[in-house]
């Protein structure tokens, strides 16, 4: 880097505004996509685990495997069929939300206290109505709570997708990394966290919506 | 695909110091040297904040969660350009990616003893050190081993992204696979940091049971000791 280089050069930011907003909106999508197909997978398969203990096992040592697989190798295997469409990086992403939620999912079903699930049994309930009205309401904190994981480190995992080709703001590291200047870089991210930081928000007031009788 | 298995099935790319054991064995290297940094900070600091005010504790806890939201690509490319191009900078943000894990899970892993477990300790005429070496470290011992697998996965796919700032190893070969659009190698690379990612896994999985206490380890016909 040059010597006399400013850290960051507040010209080529205010020049760069239209690309900072593109490169957010593809950094969401990239990110959250994976996040709602996560939650959608991994509710049925949560609910299926915790009524049947034998399935979860192998269940759970398989999302712990595809968990410890590197993105960035993923990201190249898929490339061969996926090109250069955002499934190349949404499908990785995907992957690793189901390895933080199922488990969360098994959790929050297992302590609804047996004395609630008699209880809803008792008013007559049927077994799907008791999992959608008591259930799961009871689960959802420790589901938010593997929301937020998943949420806050997609956001920051989508940026290695740069080095293929797909990665939002991480698109501003490869310019910052060529032209060797930090302004780019920083930009990249203090955008990230800025994401990361109010979706992981947004999660928290959501939680709160959802289970309004939850202590503050 | 059919590329990649080319690539790795080629005798060629198993020797000489760009061969895969070089490359397989400088990843290593840097996973294990960044692994043992992670450990020897994260480890006594967990331990320390597991003894601390409610406060301090919270506070930190929430830094290093915050911790996973930077993102890695861009840390390193701001070290490397920061130190003037030294691709060893990377194994500072690569440190700092590793601590989190393993200090969080540590103080989770202490605050989980059940106090009736520390007061019969001290009712047993234990030193405050020796309730914490001989009662609450072992039984913390699965998660902070949870902890230190994080970690040890978490680095072993990070110090594959630093390749893009030339740290060598395995991430090397899908550097040269992206840039000089050779597929082949890419892929190959990939497999293999795939399988070392798996085995890590496996090797800290089974070190974490080894470790654990055997009073702690679930056993399939294990009769409750306490009721509930």
């Amino acid at each position: 880097m040059n010597e006399d280089e400013p850290l960051v050069r507040w010209d080529w930011i205010h020049d760069h505004y239209g690309l900072f907003g593109e490169l957010t909106v593809e950094h969401l999508k990239l990110s959250l996509l994976p996040v709602l197909l996560g939650l959608l997978i991994s509710v049925p398969l949560g609910v299926l685990c915790a009524r049947w203990r034998l399935l979860y096992a192998p269940v759970l040592t398989a999302v712990n495997i595809l968990y410890a697989l590197p993105s960035l190798a993923l990201f190249l295997v898929l490339l061969d069929y996926t090109g250069l469409s955002i499934w190349t990086v949404v499908i990785p992403l995907t992957l690793y939300t189901l390895a933080v939620l199922v488990p969360n999912v098994v959790d929050g079903l297992r302590q609804v206290p047996e004395t609630t699930r008699q209880a809803a049994t008792a008013l007559g309930y049927t077994p799907l109505r008791r999992l959608i009205a008591v259930e799961l309401p009871i689960a959802v904190p420790v589901v938010i709570a593997g929301l937020r994981v998943a949420t806050v480190s997609n956001i920051s995992l989508v940026s290695v997708g740069a080095l293929v080709g797909i990665g939002g703001l991480g698109s501003l590291f490869k310019t910052g990394f060529t032209l060797q200047f930090t302004t780019p870089v920083l930009a990249g991210i203090v955008l990230t966290i800025a994401l990361a930081v109010l979706f992981d928000l947004a999660l928290v007031l959501l939680q709160r919506l959802l289970t309004p009788w939850s202590p503050r | 695909m059919n590329d990649g298995w080319r690539w790795l099935t080629d005798g060629a790319h198993w020797h000489g110091p760009d061969g895969i054991p070089v490359r397989l064995a400088e990843h290593l290297g840097y996973t294990l040297a960044v692994l043992l940094v992670a450990v020897l900070v994260g480890l006594p600091l967990g331990l320390l904040l597991a003894h601390s005010g409610r406060r301090t504790a919270f506070a930190v806890i929430n830094v290093a969660n915050g911790f996973r939201a930077l993102p890695t690509l861009g840390l390193l490319v701001l070290f490397f350009l920061l130190s003037a191009g030294s691709a060893l900078a990377a194994l500072i943000p690569l440190v700092a990616l590793a601590i989190p894990p393993v200090l969080v899970n540590t103080y989770e892993g202490v605050r989980q003893v059940d106090p009736r477990v520390r007061d019969a300790a001290l009712g047993m005429g234990m030193t405050g050190r020796q309730v914490l070496l001989k009662v609450e470290l072992p039984i913390a011992v699965p998660l902070v081993m949870t902890g230190v697998r994080t970690a040890a996965v978490q680095v072993v796919a990070t110090a594959t992204v630093a390749a893009y700032i030339n740290l060598g190893g395995l991430g090397g070969y899908l550097m040269d696979g992206i840039l000089l659009r050779q597929y082949g190698t890419a892929v190959g690379g990939s497999v293999l940091v795939v399988l070392l990612a798996v085995a890590v896994q496996i090797l800290f999985t089974s070190t974490g049971r080894l470790l654990t206490p055997r009073g702690l380890r679930p056993e399939p016909n294990n009769r409750k000791e306490t009721p509930g």
